[in-house]
């Protein structure tokens, strides 16, 4: 009985805030990382040479240093040059920089995938370099890229649990006070994971019924 | 910026010391994800359809959690409910091993289902069973195919092994972080421990890749897959 | 008196879902017999192979070999006769990660048991038999398509197989490169194999075969020899196949 009212009053609570929280740092992350990735992924194709060269040296830097480590920097790191973020913008900018450059790997990939066929006839037909890109091109490399950058979310909804490294009280941040406080780390923290679980499992269900209604023949993917 | 030179100077020493406990943690877990994953992998495809079901579960749930809450889950929770005493060092090569053995699977069962049928079927017109056709014929080359993915499985776990600082176990980031609310010198710090790292990477996936030189059969591509 | 046939085939049926692919094939060969099978695409003669050596699991049906019967539920007898039953596929089926010589020593040590400098020795033997001592280094993917089919050959031929299964050997290849593959074959009946073949070259099947057996439809229509087959068929189904692939693939 005395569970049940703790459970009630205390852990329902504390993880559902953390919950939400989680959210509004995965949401705009994800968002952001995909408008990123896919920017960074055209001009890492179709850009000029010194544009090409800066987007790779991003992505190299962003996807070969440890999250947390970029978090770090974002958050204890810059204040040594003055500037001062909330752990809530320090996470958003580090989780979108990060999946940016992961999912413009699936972007480029997809784009140098396309044969050269397809732009031979848009430009014949007349399309300009712009135009091309964004009736042709992507909407094919998309498809392409939709289950690299699918996974990526996923990776997201996890790596978004280091935020609490940097103070950011989401749902691994509320669960580390209550187990601290209750002593009942396995029961807490097999909770938490399973609130993850149910997360990951409905983004992989959702993006599993994005690429299905997005399926085209000849676009088909494999799952293995 | 003289000053931010010097503080990285001091700490080097401090900070390599650190790279060698990320490395033993990174390549402990990747040993215990080996050993685990390729008979996982085995059981996925050829095992009875309950151990399958199994299985996918295991994968599930490694694959499912975040590495922060299941490091917590064991450290502070499994351990000491089950009384075993285990050093944060141990837990984080166990945990990360364990995801590891989730993912190494997935990599090795689609290079298994990536060859073709008829290698199997030559293998039993041969008189071999089929245990023996897996472990003579179907593994040899499922191992080769996975080298790629296997690379790339040693920088996801060289990053994630940032992490175990949660724990406390003395790798770089921890030492890093050590130094910096010491010396006040944060920026310059973490962007050292961010460039060991980057070597790190880079010389880990030079050195697979020798090895999948190595490996390699005539003809036999490994990429494309 | 008649000698005792080496293999004896009774009634193999097999079924994929509603789809009856052998409708009660039965069939009996002697020893240096070369069985030819013809037959539209779809008739079943990759599932008879298949079943003789239990690749596919037939339904029903009976196989004897040496008058011993097969049980292939007991695991044991089934990889001791699958030794001695070897089998050439369409698609040659070499394993991709070992070189020519690997791949004919590799049935002898792990099947069999033997050393490897005894079972190498015999490898450069029968890979020098089929013409390839120069190859024996060489990756699947660094040969012909001929080449393969021939090391594939002598990896059947190393175990020392009393029948021989070759499911269409020849119909991937380019066809400058059948002749060379064709000779091997020939060859090996010359020396007493006893071996069955599917096949579409109608001239090999002419001069070489002991028997030639027409199917259809999961059925053995027809058979007999050569002549008969190809110039007094009985059925008109048999008629009909034979004349348009002889059309097809010209008397050679
Ligand atoms: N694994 C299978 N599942 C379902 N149908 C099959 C399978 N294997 C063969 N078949 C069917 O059996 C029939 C005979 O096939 P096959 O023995 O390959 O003929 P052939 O070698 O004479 O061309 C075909 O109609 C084919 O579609
Ligand atoms: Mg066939």
């Amino acid at each position: 009985m005395e569970e049940w009212l703790y459970i009630q009053t205390e852990v329902y609570p504390a993880l559902l805030k953390g919950f939400w929280v989680s959210l509004e740092l995965i949401l705009p992350s994800a968002i952001c990382g995909l408008v990123i990735g896919i920017l960074v992924g055209v001009l890492r194709v179709y850009g000029s040479r010194p544009v090409m060269a800066a987007a790779n040296a991003y992505v190299a830097l962003f996807r070969g240093i440890p999250l947390v480590v970029q978090l770090f920097i974002w958050y204890f790191g810059l204040p040594y040059i003055g500037i001062y973020l909330s752990p809530f913008t320090a996470a958003v900018l580090g989780f979108a920089l990060c999946s940016g450059a992961y999912h413009s790997e699936y972007i480029r990939g997809a784009l140098l995938s396309i044969k050269r066929g397809q732009m031979l006839a848009a430009q014949s037909l007349g399309f300009h370099k712009v135009q091309m890109i964004f009736s042709i091109i992507l909407p094919q490399a998309i498809r392409l890229a939709l289950p690299g950058c699918g996974n990526e979310i996923i990776y997201l909804i996890k790596y978004s649990s280091l935020a609490y490294m940097i103070t950011c009280i989401e749902l691994t941040g509320q669960g580390k006070i209550l187990a601290s406080n209750s002593f009942k780390y396995t029961e807490v923290f097999l909770m938490i994971g399973a609130c993850y679980l149910v997360m990951t499992s409905v983004a992989a269900l959702i993006l599993g019924r994005l690429e299905d209604r997005l399926r085209l023949p000849g676009f088909e993917h494999h799952r293995i | 910026m003289p000053g931010s030179l010097i503080a990285i100077g001091d700490a080097l020493p401090y900070l390599l010391r650190g790279s060698l406990v990320t490395l033993i943690v990174v390549i402990g877990a990747m040993g215990l994800g080996l050993v685990l994953g390729v008979p996982l992998a085995v059981g996925q495809v050829y095992g009875h359809p309950a151990l399958r079901r199994v299985i996918a579960v295991y994968v599930w749930f490694f694959r499912g959690i975040p590495l922060l809450v299941l490091l917590f889950l064991f450290y502070f929770g499994l351990c000491t409910a089950l009384d075993i005493n285990l050093s944060a060092f141990a837990v984080a090569i166990v945990v990360l091993g364990l995801i590891s053995s989730a993912y190494q699977s997935q990599i090795f069962r689609g290079a298994i289902l990536s060859l073709p049928e008829g290698q199997f079927k030559a293998a039993r017109a041969l008189g071999m069973s089929d245990l023996k056709a897996i472990s003579v014929i179907i593994l040899p080359q499922a191992i080769r195919l996975s080298v790629p993915g296997w690379s790339n499985e040693y920088s996801i776990l060289l990053k994630d092994s940032a992490v175990t600082y949660a724990l406390g176990v003395a790798e770089i980031m921890a030492r890093a972080h050590f130094v910096a609310t010491r010396t006040y010198q944060q920026l310059p710090l973490y962007f050292a421990a961010g460039v060991i790292f980057l070597i790190l990477t880079w010389v880990g996936t030079k050195g697979l890749r020798l090895l999948e030189e190595k490996v390699r059969i005539p003809g036999y591509s490994t990429h494309g897959l | 008196m008649m000698p005792a046939p080496i293999l004896r085939i009774e009634n193999i049926s097999k079924r994929y879902g509603k789809k009856d692919v052998l409708q009660g094939a039965s069939l009996e060969v002697n020893k240096g017999d070369l069985k030819i099978l013809i037959g539209p695409s779809g008739a079943g003669k990759s599932t008879l192979l298949q079943c003789i050596n239990f690749l596919v699991k037939p339904d029903e049906g009976r196989i004897w070999l040496d008058e011993q019967e097969v049980h292939y539920a007991h695991k044991r007898d089934l990889y001791a006769y699958r030794q001695k039953v070897g089998m050439i596929f369409q698609d040659f089926n070499l394993f991709d990660h070992l070189n020519a010589l690997e791949n004919v020593r590799i049935g002898m040590v792990k099947v069999k048991g033997m050393g490897k400098a005894e079972a190498g020795e015999r490898a450069v033997m029968e890979l020098e038999r089929v013409g390839l001592g120069d190859h024996m280094q060489q990756y699947p993917a660094q040969l012909s398509g001929g080449q393969k089919q021939r090391v594939s050959i002598a990896r059947a031929l190393a175990m020392d197989p009393k029948v021989l299964l070759l499911d269409e050997p020849t119909s991937a290849l380019d066809p400058e490169l059948i002749g060379e593959v064709h000779a091997v074959i020939r060859d090996l009946g010359n020396n007493g194999m006893t071996m069955i073949m599917a096949t579409h070259q109608i001239g090999f099947a002419r001069s070489l075969a002991s028997e030639i057996i027409f199917m259809e439809d999961g059925r053995i229509l027809e058979r007999g020899t050569p002549d008969k087959i190809f110039n007094h068929a009985e059925n008109a189904r048999t008629r009909g196949f034979c004349s348009k692939i002889t059309e097809l693939y010209g008397e050679r």
